[in-house]
């Protein structure tokens, strides 16, 4: 099993739903986040004084797939939130040792 | 039938009746001259009216303010703004009753400052005549405008309980002197300013100049809020936690300023309607100029300046708003609203730390205003009445920034003026007030 770690722009987060909604993916977490890359932020004006936002508003999405699935929804992530501009986010994938259910107690592929 | 015959009779009789009724009281010929008393009842009845209506959209302003400024600082200072707008109009209420009334329309001898009407001593009891009342509530709400300028340039920095000593001192002493200068003689006053033909119908420099004069004078003693420049000077912007809260404030500010301006009249008559058209005119012209001079400066039509562009046009038409054309109207407010954003700037760049743009807005524009009043008189303008336009202009500045320099630094010595830095950085809601604006939110500027 993996964990599939997501950093999009936030008005993405409808589109990676929608297709990881038809790869049959039944579940995420999102989170609001802040951060920069290599962009280190942005300047905006207010009352015509210049200033840097050095933490951009984006979401984060986990989601946790079996291990053969990780291409096919990197793809479908891709596919969705890609906008070729600056910013576009990135995709982490980490190992994950055991999932469980808690209601049922099910565990790993079934707990998923 | 019988019924029918009946009611068809008694209509008849009645109509008769009240025909007669009617041709009796055609012998009694009613005049104006012969109603004279009736009318003026009416007339009087009115002014109170008109005056308390007004009064109570002059009032609605501190929520403008307390809107204003606190959407254009952070949401650490938003509990300390509300707070602040509602103690220096309930401390202003209190001073002005007891002391700054009398000092403003009192008796003089002088022309510097009134000796009677303290605690509002004219009016005896329900035999008097209550106009000192309405004309005191309509004058309250005015010394309050005044006293409340200054809360959005020391914003987020200053100690609660010095700002609680200055909205005493200015509505107590500061505002109602100037004030006696220049309005006086409205009431049982006489002041040397006005004696000289000075023009400011509502307040122009007698409100908004010394406001922001006082405003100037609190950001300087103050100093900045921390991080507004950095190491080597370069100015940084600290944006406002909620811009629409802002804009409702300006939208509630200029309602209430259709109180401020034609309220002045203190008389229910038909001078109000040109007052009104002046009045948004000015402000539209303001917002205007404000969003085009910011376009071409920034890039990009600035929220921020055309919120304050509204403002400067309307302190800016209103020393002159029933003595100017509807045409003038527009050019003082078109040139209010190039005045403010170039205003902005430059204290900004003078490391003057004006979260609002306070002092731009009231005393630079109020300056303007009052000018202007002076150049587009209609009845026609002269050096004797820019002469007399510009003593008002630098004595205002002259007394306000000057008694409200010592004031503040007077509080900071004693006292001390400002939060330490610990507590500027929890933010002056958790300092001063142990409260959040916004609990179950983080906030992280």
């Amino acid at each position: 099993m993996k964990k599939i770690e997501t950093i999009i722009k936030p008005f993405k987060l409808d589109a990676l739903k929608e297709a990881l909604h038809e790869l049959d993916v039944h579940g995420m977490t999102v989170s609001e986040v802040k951060g920069f890359g290599r962009q280190k932020g942005h300047t905006e004006i207010y009352r015509g004084a210049e200033y840097m936002v050095d933490f951009i508003p984006k979401v984060k999405v986990e989601i946790i797939v079996q291990a053969e699935r990780v291409d096919e929804v990197i793809e479908a992530i891709i596919g969705s939130v890609r906008t070729g501009k600056i910013g576009d986010g990135k995709i982490f994938v980490l190992p994950v040792e055991k999932v469980c259910r808690i209601r049922t107690g099910e565990t790993d592929k079934d707990a998923i | 039938m019988r019924n029918r015959k009946l009611i068809a009779a008694l209509l008849i009789l009645f109509l008769a009746g009240a025909a007669t009724a009617l041709a009796d009281e055609e012998v009694v010929k009613v005049t104006v001259e012969g109603n004279a008393e009736a009318v003026a009842a009416v007339q009087t009845n009115l002014n109170y009216v008109w005056t308390l209506i007004a009064a109570a959209l002059v009032f609605f302003m501190q929520a403008g303010f307390a809107m204003v400024e606190s959407g254009f600082t952070r949401a650490k200072s938003a509990c300390n703004i509300m707070m602040k707008n509602l103690l220096d109009f309930s401390m202003g209420s209190i001073a002005f009753w007891a002391i700054g009334f009398g000092l403003m329309f009192g008796a003089t001898k002088t022309g510097w400052f009134g000796t009677s009407d303290f605690f509002l001593s004219e009016w005896k009891g329900p035999d008097s005549d209550p106009w000192v009342l309405a004309f005191w509530m309509f004058q309250c709400v005015f010394a309050a405008t005044a006293a409340t300028i200054v809360s959005g340039a020391v914003a987020e920095r200053i100690k609660f309980t010095s700002y609680l000593m200055y909205s005493f001192v200015v509505c107590a002493f500061i505002y109602p002197i100037f004030g006696s200068w220049a309005w006086g003689s409205l009431l049982h006053g006489n002041g040397w300013l006005e004696a000289r033909g000075f023009i400011d119908f509502a307040g122009s420099t007698v409100v908004h100049s010394i406001g922001g004069w006082c405003a100037l004078a609190g950001a300087i003693v103050l100093g900045a809020r921390k991080g507004k420049y950095g190491p080597k000077g370069e100015v940084r912007a600290i944006p406002g936690h909620n811009i629409p809260m802002a804009a409702i404030g300006v939208f509630i500010l200029w309602l209430g300023w259709f109180g401020f301006n034609p309220g002045s009249t203190t008389t229910g008559d038909t001078s109000i309607a040109m007052i009104f058209v002046n009045t948004n005119l000015a402000a539209a012209a303001g917002v205007l100029a404000a969003m085009a001079v910011s376009w071409i400066m920034f890039k990009k039509p600035d929220i921020g300046m055309s919120l304050n562009g509204a403002l400067a046009g309307l302190v800016g038409i209103t020393a002159g708003c029933a003595n100017v054309s509807p045409t003038s109207s527009v050019i003082i407010g078109l040139i209010a609203g190039v005045i403010v954003v170039i205003s902005v700037v430059t204290i900004d760049r003078l490391h003057i730390d004006d979260p609002v743009g306070a002092v731009s807005v009231h005393g630079v524009c109020g300056a303007w205003g009052t000018l202007a009043a002076g150049l587009f008189n209609m009845g026609g303008t002269s050096m004797a009445i820019i002469t007399t336009q510009l003593i008002g202009i630098g004595a205002a500045f002259a007394w306000a920034f000057g008694t409200a320099f010592i004031l503040f630094k007077g509080i900071d010595i004693i006292f001390g003026l400002r939060i330490t830095e610990e507590e500027e950085l929890l933010g002056v809601d958790i300092a001063e007030h142990a409260a959040h604006a916004y609990n179950d939110f983080q906030t992280t500027n």
